[in-house]
């Protein structure tokens, strides 16, 4: 573990510009350059943005902006290195905005969330379309920080806002028969360019799916988040609700979620369906089961910093959860069902 | 159009290569250093120089069709330069890879070239890079002799095979390896006279 004793040039939360006053100064500002201009250059462009990004990068284009969220913190120990908010909402794989690390960021600033429904179906009792809002009135928001594991053998460790996604599944009362659970994300080809071009997306079959044992979605660690970082989640990061499952690998963490199901069967999963030799049902962080084309033993744990501020720490089994989890595959063999 | 004569011309081509290519180098360090180059300025780094050093084989398999089809020779005095900068570039690349990515855990990276396909085969590539950038003196090539092109002609296997490197290492988007699988069909197939001609050379020696 990382211990970093803050130098006295490093800023506290003391220190930081209050965002109301940033807002009011950077309007500021291009009210003058546009006054300046005259017929301001803004003006002559097909979309004036364009010109209001030339002050760096804007929030005015974000169609929802993030808002502040109410949550229950989680306690903090002083030496854990939280990886810096702008690498965690810069750097994504979220393929249908593209399948470059910064095309989400990018491509997903006008993507809307709002009105957003979420499909319950399959079996339980209570099945149905429900709005966004109304899941979130039914529950309370807490903090989880999590390490989170990519397949690629890097890691992150984020400030995830949400609830538990048992407490919402009891909800709808699952059936008996209800072994596993089944996640879709949205297909909007107008609004994510990957679902609309093949070479774009790629080449991924959409909607993006996703699963897990009943067992293992009602595990107090699986969380629904709907926030990172204190705020609503960024659209790159799954706007407005995404699943985050800590001791299996990222690409189990579905985003932008619009349908849930409960099913008999265990449902098809997209990683798995492009390359199963690659990518199991399971994807359990395991250091021992390496993939075809990287070691898993250990990772990269991108925090803040350049080329020489690096580590590499070991990989741990179920991601450092094994203590919660193991139990969830005990009669298991973990590199069959990887 | 020749306003210059051929020494300051080709003093000029070379140290503008020379200057585009360390400048490149040194600026994508500088960016990876200072934290500008992404979530992830490791990938970041090894990725660039990679595609920096395919490219740059890429430019110095296109020195000889172009020349001929310009008709400017002088170009061809540029090919040696590129080659050895696609060299520092693989190299380059590899070293970001065992420094940055595996923090000098030489076991690991080991390991890593025996059990990955995509890996053993860029190092193999590398190799071939590295045997044609020791033998690129004026002297190895007169001590060579004939032998001197049979060697280099293995950049027309090394080519490909950086390609498939590429191919192999990526997740899912195809499409960029795909054009550069193009760009290598185009160039080799530029040369299908050269290889009928080595096959025939082949067979008739081999019958001798």
């Amino acid at each position: 573990m990382l211990i970093r004793s803050p130098k006295a040039s490093e800023l506290t939360e003391a220190d930081i510009t209050d965002e109301a006053v940033y807002q009011q100064r950077r309007k500021f500002i291009k009210q003058l350059a546009g006054a300046a201009g005259g017929v301001s250059i803004a003006a002559a462009l097909p979309n004036s943005a364009h010109a209001a990004g030339w002050f760096g990068s804007d929030d005015d284009d974000v169609a929802a902006p993030r808002q502040t969220l109410k949550f229950k913190p989680q306690a903090r120990a002083e030496n854990m290195v939280i990886t810096a908010e702008k690498k965690a909402i810069s750097y994504n794989n979220f393929y249908e905005f593209g399948t470059s690390k910064d095309d989400p960021v990018n491509n997903a600033q006008k993507f809307r969330t709002s009105p957003w429904q979420v499909t319950i179906d399959g079996e339980a009792e209570i099945t149905g379309r429900f709005d966004y809002e109304d899941i979130l009135k039914k529950v309370s928001l807490q903090e989880r920080i999590y390490r989170l594991r990519c397949v690629e053998a890097w890691s992150m460790v984020i400030p995830w806002v949400g609830f538990p996604l048992g407490e919402l599944l009891k909800q709808f009362k699952p059936t008996s028969k209800a072994r596993y659970v089944a996640f879709e994300t949205l297909v909007d080809p107008e609004q994510m360019p990957g679902q609309r071009n093949a070479w774009q997306g790629g080449g991924i079959d959409y909607p993006y799916v996703e699963g897990l044992r009943i067992d293992e979605a009602m595990h107090p660690l699986t969380l629904m988040a709907v926030g990172m970082y204190g705020k609503t989640l960024p659209p790159q990061n799954g706007a407005p609700m995404r699943l985050v499952v800590p001791w299996k690998y990222g690409f189990k963490s579905i985003k932008s979620i619009v349908r849930i199901s409960f099913t008999s069967y265990q449902p098809p999963t997209t990683w798995n369906i492009l390359a199963p030799h690659e990518y199991g049902f399971y994807a359990n962080v395991n250091p021992k089961v390496s993939h075809p084309r990287w070691s898993q033993a250990s990772e990269r744990l991108l925090t803040s910093g350049g080329l020489f501020d690096q580590q590499r720490v070991p990989t741990q089994l179920f991601n450092g959860y094994a203590g919660e989890v193991a139990a969830l595959y005990n009669n298991m063999d973990l590199s069959k069902d990887y | 159009m020749r306003i210059l004569s051929t020494q300051p011309r080709l003093l000029a081509l070379k140290s503008f290569t020379h200057l585009a290519c360390l400048l490149t180098a040194v600026g994508a360090f500088y960016l990876g250093i200072t934290d500008q180059l992404g979530g992830d300025p490791v990938k970041a780094i090894i990725h660039f120089y990679g595609k920096a050093s395919l490219n740059l084989l890429l430019l110095t398999l296109c020195v000889t069709p172009l020349s001929r089809w310009r008709r400017e020779p002088l170009w061809l005095r540029l090919r040696r330069l590129l080659g050895l900068y696609a060299f520092f570039f693989a190299s380059l690349h590899i070293l970001s890879f065992l420094w940055f990515d595996l923090q000098l855990a030489f076991a690991l990276f080991i390991s890593e070239v025996i059990q990955r396909p995509y890996i053993t085969l860029g190092m193999a590539a590398y190799l071939v890079l590295l045997a044609l950038t020791i033998t690129s003196t004026k002297s190895m090539q007169r001590r060579l002799g004939k032998r001197w092109q049979q060697l280099h002609n293995w950049v027309y296997l090394g080519l490909p095979a950086i390609v498939v490197h590429y191919y192999w290492s990526v997740k899912a988007y195809i499409g960029e390896p795909l054009i550069y699988f193009a760009i290598v069909f185009i160039l080799l197939w530029l040369r299908r006279d050269k290889f009928k001609r080595m096959w025939r050379q082949r067979l008739s020696s081999s019958m001798k």
